[in-house]
């Protein structure tokens, strides 16, 4: 079969800006994608897998190599290229104010679609992407998933020799993923698309013939999904955590032995990879836990090779080495967290918006030192909880205190006892380490002495002592957020709050993340926090499913799997059956 | 060419629907405007009226009291007569009065020898109205002495300086405005809409999606163009309708001539909205600098506010490399005067050179890149 995408020794580095160091996006990278396959690109964040796909499009300039699509050079001849192929951005431009069908119709129309084959062909994508109760709504008024199908169609409206796609299921819920995955299987069957897509979900790159693993701009392995899980086999093991020991602190403990590779909570069990013997674990043999041999997953592939390149060196020093010790060494074995008193209480919490409602009936409390996670697709109303947990949204009616104190009375003084990491990076780009902390210590009323030791104390335990002096915009992308969250913590608040904390974030990062969440919680901290990954829930002591505004299920991951009768269940899967299940009920009423 | 008029066709229709659908567009585009000329038409007017003058007279004589008598009955003024001068300077200094007119006790007897004087002290603090209370005065004396010289039947030596305004017989300064609020109607419409709507896309991250299609950037540059062309053009007629209807504004050229010289301005206009958005991807980023390069210079170097032949020659150097300059000039000829062939000549070749710049910098400028 012929080379859909060829690419020899592809470079593209990008010019820093004044003061800057350049970037190399793609250093020397040769790859080929098949005709009549789906090819996927996967890797952390900086990969350089947008950076592909545009060059691929014919939009940016290359810096050395060569690259052919379609036996074209795109360089050359970008408009030939643009006139194959179909390409859905990661943020698929929508005209938002342009109604489902004019969208489509604009597309056909600049790909010159036959008005005779354009009926049949947009029937069949409405019906397809469950847009056509819809088409006279506008793109705007759609909820996230929605949108993303409709990028989809809008960029299918003609069967292209090429199809690409920039992650076309980040922020989706696995519900709307898995559809959008059916959707794309089964036009590759039946119109032998050529697809090249990114992607963030393992298990979504399971799905093609190929796999490219690309890191920090170089090509770490290609070859065919099964190849890549294989590169693990016989170094998976999984290990089920004695009654009451939270899994994150098995798994940060475990993360952190040496020998380790990679340790993750899952399906109610704790997975890692080591060449080691498992009996040789430190964390294993001080509890006396056996651990059993695992079938490799693409996860696991991929978590090797990255985690075996950055050891090499070529990549930025791992931020793994000294979080969560201290926490992990000794495993202590907390209360159960319910015991605690309860810290955050909510009762019949409802926030409207006009007519809307967007949070609708909804009672929790959490415990003192409880890790608490809101889970839900876009637009469930786990940011509008979440806002009026903080204080930053007045509730439309029903009780919520938080630390003993009446949010809906005193939100002041409630603030005092919380600290707030947004979603995006809210600090002063251009203040130093020190200044941020220092101007967030002084908005919380702290000074002197006090002020000057509570600066030590977040920079001392977020690692950040060595960068005091540098911008905060200068950091790269694991110490912002690191400042953040020691810019939060500096009244040393009892509840932390954490908006999409791991959204954009690649799974290197996402467990650095994730053992800093345990270290504090086994301190005392209490933590709520949202995302849109379904298997962070296996971190939370609890969490809550919240769906259309509506609270679905509430309880520890073990609890809700054995209230479903789904035991070692991926959470997508849960998840999915949990949000089917309500939508049934609904159907049914 | 099926392609090209194709894609064409279906890229206006989606800007016009977006056009439509975001009233902030229309709002800018029509009803910006009439908002503009009814308040600058009411509300500002730099015309002085009823100044209220002190007038001392202590001189007695007759001719004295006719060296004055132009005060009375004028709309100009709303006289205050006084007996001394000590009087009117205290009701000058409580504001009472704008002007003070004095007759010197000697001034019937210099004037037979040709050599009397009227004494005019003015409040400067407003200096507008001061000026041009001055220019009334000088007028109203002027036109005593001529008259009194040939009573006297004076000899042919006797020069007499008659200064009319031209072009603006009425004196009316709306009729000044409102040609230079066309001109704002234009640029606004030209420079933002379209500086704007291009950022937009760029904010929303629809560009990415619309460049790797069969779009080429003409029909882009075009599609963009024509929906606001003719909103620009739309506001600009209600202005030219209520101008006319509600200010008398007079038409003196044909209503060809002016809707082509304002049509070349417009297509400027938008190619200058073209360039500011090829060289910038945020909205934000784009108004100001919209504002900077064409509403502000608009405004006041265009000779809209203040007259060019009054400002340093750096200033009116400056003023020659705007093409609002250049149409607001064209237009003042056109509707004031009649249309002077050779200004309107000028001032279109000046536009339509500035026209072609502008264009070929926007088409160097956007590409179908994202890495620019």
């Amino acid at each position: 079969m012929a080379d859909v995408i060829a690419a020899r020794s592809l470079t593209k580095v990008f010019p820093g800006k004044k003061g800057q160091p350049d970037t190399c996006a793609l250093s020397g990278v040769t790859l080929a994608a098949r005709a009549g396959e789906m090819t996927a690109l996967i890797g952390p964040d900086g990969a350089g897998k947008t950076t592909f796909m545009r060059l691929v499009c014919g939009l940016m300039d290359r810096t050395a190599g060569e690259l052919s699509v379609c036996g074209l050079d795109v360089f050359r001849t970008p408009q030939d290229v643009q006139d194959l192929l179909s390409y859905m951005p990661q943020k698929f431009g929508l005209y938002e104010d342009l109604t489902v069908a004019e969208n489509l119709t604009l597309y056909a129309d600049l790909h010159g679609v036959p008005a005779a084959v354009r009926e049949e062909r947009f029937t069949r994508l409405l019906h397809m992407t469950g847009l056509a109760a819809f088409t006279g709504r506008l793109a705007g008024n759609l909820s996230g998933g929605m949108k993303q199908k409709l990028g989809l169609a809008c960029t299918l409206v003609r069967s292209p020799r090429l199809l690409l796609l920039d992650e076309p299921t980040v922020g989706v819920d696995p519900l709307s993923r898995r559809e959008l995955w059916e959707i794309l299987t089964q036009l590759v069957r039946e119109e032998h698309l050529s697809v090249l897509v990114s992607t963030a979900y393992m298990e979504e790159a399971a799905r093609c013939d190929r796999v490219y693993v690309l890191h920090c701009g170089q090509l770490l392995m290609g070859g065919t999904p099964e190849a890549l899980r294989t590169a693990a086999a016989g170094l998976c093991y999984e290990v089920q955590a004695p009654p009451h020991l939270p899994l994150r602190l098995l798994q940060s403990a475990l993360l952190t032995a040496p020998g380790v590779l990679d340790a993750v909570p899952a399906g109610g069990v704790v997975r890692f990879l080591t060449r080691r013997a498992p009996e040789e674990l430190a964390p294993l043999r001080a509890l006396g836990l056996q651990a059993r041999p695992a079938e490799p997953r693409l996860e696991d592939g991929f978590m090797k090779l990255l985690k075996e390149a950055e050891a090499e060196g070529a990549a930025p020093p791992a931020e793994v080495e000294t979080a969560a010790q201290g926490a992990a060494e000794t495993l202590p074995l907390p209360p159960p967290a319910s015991a605690a008193p309860a810290l955050i209480e909510v009762e019949d919490l409802v926030k409207k918006f006009g007519a809307f409602t967007a949070v609708a009936h909804t009672s929790f409390s959490v415990h003192r030192g409880e890790v608490f996670g809101l889970l839900g697709p876009n637009g469930a109303g786990k940011t509008t909880t979440f806002r009026m947990l903080c204080g930053l949204l007045p509730a439309t009616s029903g009780k919520l205190r938080v630390a003993g104190v009446d949010l809906r009375t005193a939100r002041t003084q409630a603030r005092a006892n919380i600290g707030y990491v947004a979603q995006k990076f809210s600090l002063y780009a251009n203040l130093t380490v020190y200044e941020n902390l220092r101007f967030f210590g002084g908005a919380y009323g702290l000074y002197g002495r006090q002020l000057r030791e509570r600066i030590a104390a977040v920079a001392e335990e977020f690692h950040l002592t060595d960068r005091m002096d540098e911008a905060a915009e200068r950091l790269p992308g694991g110490y912002k957020q690191r400042l953040s969250m020691a810019a939060a913590l500096i009244h040393a608040p009892g509840i932390l709050f954490l908006d999409e904390p791991t959204s954009g974030i690649d799974p290197l990062a996402r467990r650095t993340f994730w053992q800093e969440i345990t270290r504090l919680a086994a301190g005392g901290t209490t933590i709520v926090i949202t995302t849109h990954f379904m298997e962070e829930a296996e971190y939370c002591d609890r969490f809550m499913i919240q769906d259309h505004g509506k609270m679905l299920v509430l309880g520890s991951p073990a609890e809700i799997r054995a209230r479903l009768g789904r035991e070692g269940a991926p959470m997508d899967e849960v998840f999915i059956a949990i949000v089917e299940q309500a939508r049934r009920e609904k159907e049914g009423t | 060419m099926g392609g090209f008029s194709r894609r064409l066709a279906a890229l206006t229709k989606k800007e016009t629907k977006e056009l439509l659908r975001d009233n902030s567009s229309l709002l800018m585009g029509v009803v910006l405007p009439l908002v503009l000329i009814l308040i600058i038409g009411c509300g500002m007017s730099l015309d002085v009226k009823d100044v209220p003058t002190a007038v001392v007279l202590e001189d007695h004589a007759p001719t004295a009291r006719d060296a004055v008598s132009f005060v009375r009955g004028s709309d100009y003024f709303a006289p205050v007569y006084v007996n001394s001068f000590q009087e009117a300077e205290a009701m000058l200094r409580a504001h009472e009065v704008d002007a003070i007119l004095a007759v010197p006790p000697d001034f019937s007897r210099r004037l037979l020898a040709g050599d009397a004087h009227l004494q005019l002290i003015l409040n400067g603090v407003e200096s507008t109205s001061a000026m041009s209370a001055q220019g009334y005065v000088e007028a109203g004396v002027r036109a005593f002495a001529a008259e009194f010289a040939a009573r006297r039947g004076a000899s042919a030596g006797g020069v007499s300086i008659v200064s009319r305004i031209w072009f603006n017989d009425a004196n009316t300064s709306t009729w000044f405005y409102v040609p230079g609020i066309l001109m704002l109607v234009l640029t606004i419409s030209g420079v933002f809409l379209t500086a704007v709507v291009m950022a937009r896309e760029w904010e929303r991250g629809t560009f990415e999606s619309l460049f790797v299609t069969p779009m080429r950037v003409l029909e882009l540059i075009l599609a963009k163009t024509i929906p606001y062309f003719v909103i620009a053009l739309l506001g600009m007629l209600l202005c030219l309708v209520v101008g006319r209807y509600l200010y008398e504004l007079p038409m003196r050229a044909p209503l060809a001539a002016i809707l082509g010289v304002s049509m070349l301005y417009l297509v400027t206009a938008l190619s200058i909205g073209l360039v500011i958005s090829a060289l910038t991807k945020s909205q934000y980023l784009a108004c100001h600098i919209s504002l900077m390069v064409s509403f502000l210079p608009a405004v006041i170097l265009s000779g809209f506010l203040f007259d060019l032949h009054a400002e340093p020659l750096a200033i009116r150097v400056v003023s020659r490399l705007l093409p609002t300059t250049y149409y607001l000039d064209a237009l003042k000829s056109l509707l004031l005067a009649g249309g002077s062939p050779i200004v309107v000549a000028q001032d279109t070749a000046a536009l339509m050179a500035f026209t072609l710049l502008f264009l070929a910098l926007a088409f160097a400028m956007t590409r179908k890149k994202v890495d620019a």
